[in-house]
């Protein structure tokens, strides 16, 4: 642009000034409803298999991949995503949103066949959260190893 | 034809805009300009099995109807110039094979209209033809997967983001003189917009990403042609949605140009942002080619417009500059039309 038109740190701020900002508090509160919520849902599953009879050392996990299922679920009647939109990180970060995360790419990637497509871009998103995850895993577990050793 | 200033040109010839066809999609047919569109779609899939498949069924099919509506033939068009957001513009090229006629692909992001105005009207003042079919296309389920997210993620799109239009706008221009006095718009002049780059780095704030280059398009053609504040009916961005139609008036206003009353975006006109959830407004290259090709060309026809700056907008991005951190390059073609 001819240097006169406009100044580029008075145009940042300008774009700064106009852009609309997210409804944060607004946000906020969905966000925690609605994660909450699903936490509830998953603390309902582990009650109801407890009580079913379900050994308590792996109820937790059983609950895990019911969860999983239900957010696979949603995603393919697309009901997901309109949760999405109004909870934000709220079913973001639940197991379900991984869920989503993986069963949206997957579904997104079909057409490129079940090798090059699914195969290979149904982790586009969750890919890294898995690689830090384990990453992080392993510091954590290695900490954790050498505290407990010294003490 | 004349090169003036200092990136216009001026035609010598009478460039007519013959026909034009419009195919857009139903969220864009439920939009507050519906009326002028030609079809409005009601299976985004067009019967297809892919979104990119679907795309270039929709570019064949409005290239067919601008052919058919101008009274043409195939064999009467000379070149067909046209562009897509996709990758190798694979929407375009597959919807253009069937017509068999010679084929200039073109990428200019969002501007690409205005890119295929401009090329074809040079062709056709220089003499290289006499009927050039120029067209833009894009599709919001391919360019989500291209440039976004899965369509099923369930994520909140920020209130900066605009919504890519469903839709193709072509148009057939000719030089031939039968159709003087025929109450046709005249395509008179063209700004070609060089790259323009604030620094804006941000995705999902395309609007404030191509104002400057907007108003950097704007600004030269009035100064190129010494043209009064006056002069146009109407001017209108291609897809820079409220924020950027906002920041592209500041810029100039401080450059000592006022045309708030009579400048808009096709963004802004295309969705109603009250009831469609489209936050900024649309975008993508169908944005501006819809809008021109539905509501302005059918507007001017009815004498309701008679001079037209027209400037589509391009945000020259890919997912993989944004992944290296780099800024948003910008660009904008002015094409001035007139009765």
């Amino acid at each position: 642009m001819d240097e006169g038109y406009v100044n580029v740190e008075k145009y940042k701020k300008m774009v700064r000034d106009i852009s609309p900002k997210s409804k944060i508090y607004k946000d906020c509160i969905f966000a925690f409803v609605v994660g909450g919520t699903i936490s509830l849902i998953g603390e309902i599953i582990e009650y109801v298999l407890l009580t079913l009879g379900a050994d308590i050392t792996v109820v937790g996990s059983y609950t895990t991949i019911i969860l999983i299922f239900l957010g696979v679920l949603f995603t393919g009647i697309g009901l997901y995503k309109k949760l999405g939109k109004y909870a934000g990180a709220g079913s973001i970060v639940p197991i379900t949103g991984f869920a989503n995360a993986v069963a949206s790419s997957a579904m997104e990637f079909k057409k490129e066949g079940i090798i090059v497509g699914i195969g290979s871009k149904m982790f586009i998103l969750a890919g890294p959260v898995i690689v830090y995850g384990i990453i992080s895993s392993i510091i954590v577990g290695g900490i954790y190893y050498l505290v407990v050793g010294i003490l | 034809m004349k090169h003036v200033g200092k990136q216009s040109i001026i035609f010598e010839n009478k460039i007519y805009i013959v026909a034009t066809s419009s195919i857009v999609g139903n969220k864009e047919g439920d939009g507050p300009i519906s009326k002028y569109f030609d079809v409005i779609l009601k299976d985004m899939s067009l019967g297809e099995n892919s979104w990119e498949k679907a795309e270039s069924k929709l570019v064949e099919e409005s290239f067919k109807l601008a052919i058919k509506k101008a009274g043409m033939k195939n064999e009467d068009i000379d070149y067909v110039i046209a562009g897509d957001l996709l990758n190798q513009s694979i929407g375009t090229t597959y919807g253009v094979k069937s017509l068999g006629r010679p084929f200039l692909g073109v990428y200019g992001a969002c501007s690409t209209f205005g890119e295929s105005l401009s090329l074809g009207s040079i062709i056709l003042d220089g003499g290289g033809g006499e009927n050039i079919l120029v067209g833009a296309s894009s599709h919001f389920c391919t360019a989500e997967r291209q440039f976004r997210t899965p369509l099923e993620l369930g994520n909140q799109r920020p209130l900066t983001a605009s919504w890519t239009v469903t839709g193709d706008g072509s148009a057939v221009i000719s030089s031939n003189n039968k159709y003087e006095n025929k109450g046709l718009p005249k395509i008179k002049k063209i700004t070609t917009g060089k790259i323009v780059d604030m620094g804006i780095n941000d995705p999902n704030n395309m609007g404030a990403a191509m104002a400057p280059a907007a108003a950097d398009t704007i600004l030269t053609h009035f100064s190129d042609f010494e043209l009064n504040v006056n002069y146009y009916d109407l001017v209108i961005t291609g897809d820079l949605g409220h924020v950027g139609r906002q920041l592209t008036n500041n810029i100039l206003l401080e450059n000592g140009l006022d045309i708030s009353d009579i400048y808009t975006d096709c963004g802004i006109e295309i969705f109603d942002k009250k009831t469609q959830d489209t936050h900024c407004g649309g975008s993508g290259c169908a944005c501006s080619a819809v809008t021109f090709t539905g509501m302005i060309y059918k507007k001017m026809c009815k004498g309701e417009i008679l001079k037209v700056l027209f400037i589509p907008t391009g945000a020259l991005l890919s997912s993989t500059s944004i992944q290296q951190g780099q800024s948003i390059p910008s660009i904008a073609h002015a094409v001035a039309i007139e009765m």
